[in-house]
């Protein structure tokens, strides 16, 4: 049996995880304060994901850039890939929050989405 | 002179929430002030996500965040004048403001709600002599360069400080390219969210090191590099422990502080812990009629209690306006409030003092500790009579503390005269 431990990142509670484990099986998870808790830390011991957020560059708007975010989590090791194809994203305004800006980022099967507007 | 029922100053998360609280509470005659191009405050900048878990229930980014309550302000139809810098508030709550359309405006307002947020703290920092080359940032500052202007400020990056917006820059500088060396924190703990460290350090393996600082700073035109140090509990650097690090940008994210000229200008009583200024159980400061809410008030970490408050301080507002409009009588002989005071551990409270007869059924109080205690209690004396003793695994200054104290039990003990506030070790 082992012991580990992690912070939740599900909120910025942070509750502090603590995971009994046997072999790859996970027995117990306490310390978290929601269901959220137990789900992520099962979930960061398998296949840890993140959401990821950026900006893109907006043509034709009244501001330069605009902040987006996967629309889900994506697995942790796609991270920069994500970044990366973002990089060369440029977007014509008008904007809309939700907007999908890049779909199917680096394979993840995840969108990516605009998280602020821009009108002309 | 143009007359409102309640002018609010600043636009950010805190203002927007007491305007739609104040409107949702009766009042017709609501006015925002914001200095920027844009509503939203600080928010506009925090592109990242983990904002609004507490409000909406799901997980937004900051600008999401902003725009739910700037739609809810639309639909209210209220009033707002962006790009619009107060310049004064009197005692008599005339305020003046400027902008380009109007000039130097002139407003009366029945009520005042400052929400203008904070500011980082930059002075002191860097506490070494001698020559300060391009390169050096706020953490905010850099924030807003790469997020809004898509300009990377650096490609090898050491950060002073732990606080959240170094943490999330760390983070942020990282996947657009820039090597972040190492997170400096002068004290033995960090100041962020432990969230933060974890998915914006430990993700990406940048150390962070506590208890050391920067004692030396290299190159003459752009930064080259800077020499850390560990340091002794009275924060002395240690001989011996010097490290070299190059780097072409230093981050500074030492804190937040509250910014309150406007505040001071109008002479209200101040708080000399959280810089923001002393209010009692309606949020209202020693002015009467004059609310405070958000950063301008203590700094927070979470958005979504600035918008609990800011909301408690519109409501607050519209029944101070209603109360003068019916000119009823608040009976003279009111009993003094209680005062509540932080000791031994607690570094303050907001509020400061409790109105039994106007607080709500249950309040919630604020506040943040002085060090990192494990098992320990959170205790509240009515006077000293013990009545609230809860478990905490672990508290820590970089996450605000609240305990609730309830009206009904207040009731209990009418010739209360002091709460004090503790952290007691198990
Ligand atoms: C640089 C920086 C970065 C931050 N990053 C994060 C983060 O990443 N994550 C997080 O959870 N929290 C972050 N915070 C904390 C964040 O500020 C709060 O969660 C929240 O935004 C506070 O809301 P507020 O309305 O009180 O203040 P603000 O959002 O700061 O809004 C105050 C508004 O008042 C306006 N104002 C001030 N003075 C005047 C005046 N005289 N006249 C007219 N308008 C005025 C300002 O322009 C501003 O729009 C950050 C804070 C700062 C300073
Ligand atoms: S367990 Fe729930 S409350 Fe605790 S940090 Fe995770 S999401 Fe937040």
């Amino acid at each position: 049996m082992k012991k580990i431990n992690l912070i939740c990142i599900g909120c910025p509670m942070g509750c502090p995880l603590t995971i009994e484990k046997d072999g790859s099986k996970i027995i117990s998870v306490t310390g978290n304060t929601c269901p959220r808790g137990d789900a992520y830390a099962r979930k960061e011991l398998t296949n840890p994901t993140r959401i990821v957020t950026s900006t893109v560059a907006v043509e034709g708007g009244d501001v330069m850039r605009i902040s987006v975010k996967t629309k889900q989590d994506i697995p942790k090791d796609k991270i920069f890939a994500c970044v990366k194809e973002l990089k060369n994203v440029s977007i014509k305004a008008p904007v809309h929050i939700g907007d999908v800006i890049l779909e199917n980022v680096a394979g993840t099967g995840v969108d990516v989405v605009a998280t602020k507007g821009s009108s002309w | 002179m143009k007359a409102y029922d309640i002018v609010i100053i600043g636009g950010g998360p805190a203002g927007l929430a007491a305007a739609v609280s104040a409107r949702k509470n009766g009042i017709d005659r609501v006015l925002i002030l914001e200095r920027d191009k844009e509503l939203g405050g600080i928010l506009n900048q925090c592109i990242h996500n983990g904002f609004g878990l507490h409000t909406f229930k799901e997980e937004l980014t900051g600008p999401e965040y902003a725009a739910r309550y700037i739609a809810q302000a639309a639909e209210l139809n209220l009033e707002y004048k962006i790009n619009t810098m107060v310049m004064d508030i009197s005692h008599e709550k005339i305020v003046t403001y400027m902008n380009r359309e109007e000039g130097m405006q002139e407003i009366q307002a029945k009520a005042v709600i400052l929400a203008m947020g904070c500011r980082e703290r930059s002075r002191g920092a860097l506490n070494i002599p001698g020559y300060r080359p391009a390169g050096i940032f706020s953490a905010g500052t850099a924030q807003r360069l790469v997020n809004m202007e898509g300009y990377l400020p650096g490609r090898e990056v050491v950060i002073l400080g732990s606080g959240d917006i170094g943490l999330i820059m760390a983070r942020r500088m990282t996947l657009e390219g820039a090597k972040v060396k190492v997170v400096s924190e002068l004290m033995p703990y960090s100041g962020g969210l432990k969230r933060n460290i974890v998915q914006c350090l430990d993700d990406y393996g940048i150390p962070l090191k506590l208890s050391h600082t920067v004692i030396d700073i290299r190159g003459k035109e752009r930064l080259e590099g800077i020499t850390l140090a560990e340091v002794d509990s009275h924060g002395k650097p240690i001989p011996g422990t010097e490290e070299d690090y190059t780097c072409d940008t230093l981050l500074l994210s030492v804190g937040l502080i509250p910014e309150n000229e406007l505040s001071n200008g109008m002479g209200i009583d101040m708080n000399r812990v959280t810089s923001g200024p002393n209010v009692n159980e309606s949020l209202e400061t020693s002015i009467p009629g004059v609310f405070a809410c958000g950063n301008v008030l203590h700094v927070h970490d979470l958005v979504d209690f600035v918008s609990e408050e800011a909301a408690a301080a519109g409501k607050n507002a519209a029944e101070y306006v209603m109360r003068e409009k019916s000119a009823v009588q608040i009976s003279k002989d009111i009993k003094s409030p209680i005062e509540l005071e932080a000791v031994e551990g607690v570094r303050y409270t907001v509020p400061k003092t409790v109105n039994v007869d106007r607080m709500t059924d249950r309040l919630t109080v604020r506040f943040r500790v002085g060090a990192v205690y494990q098992n320990c209690f959170v205790s509240a004396y009515f006077d000293n009579e013990r009545v609230i003793h809860k478990k905490r695994p672990v508290v820590a200054p970089g996450e605000m503390e609240d305990i609730k104290l309830d009206k009904s039990k207040l009731l209990e003990y009418p010739d209360l005269k002091k709460i004090t506030i503790k952290i007691e070790e198990a």
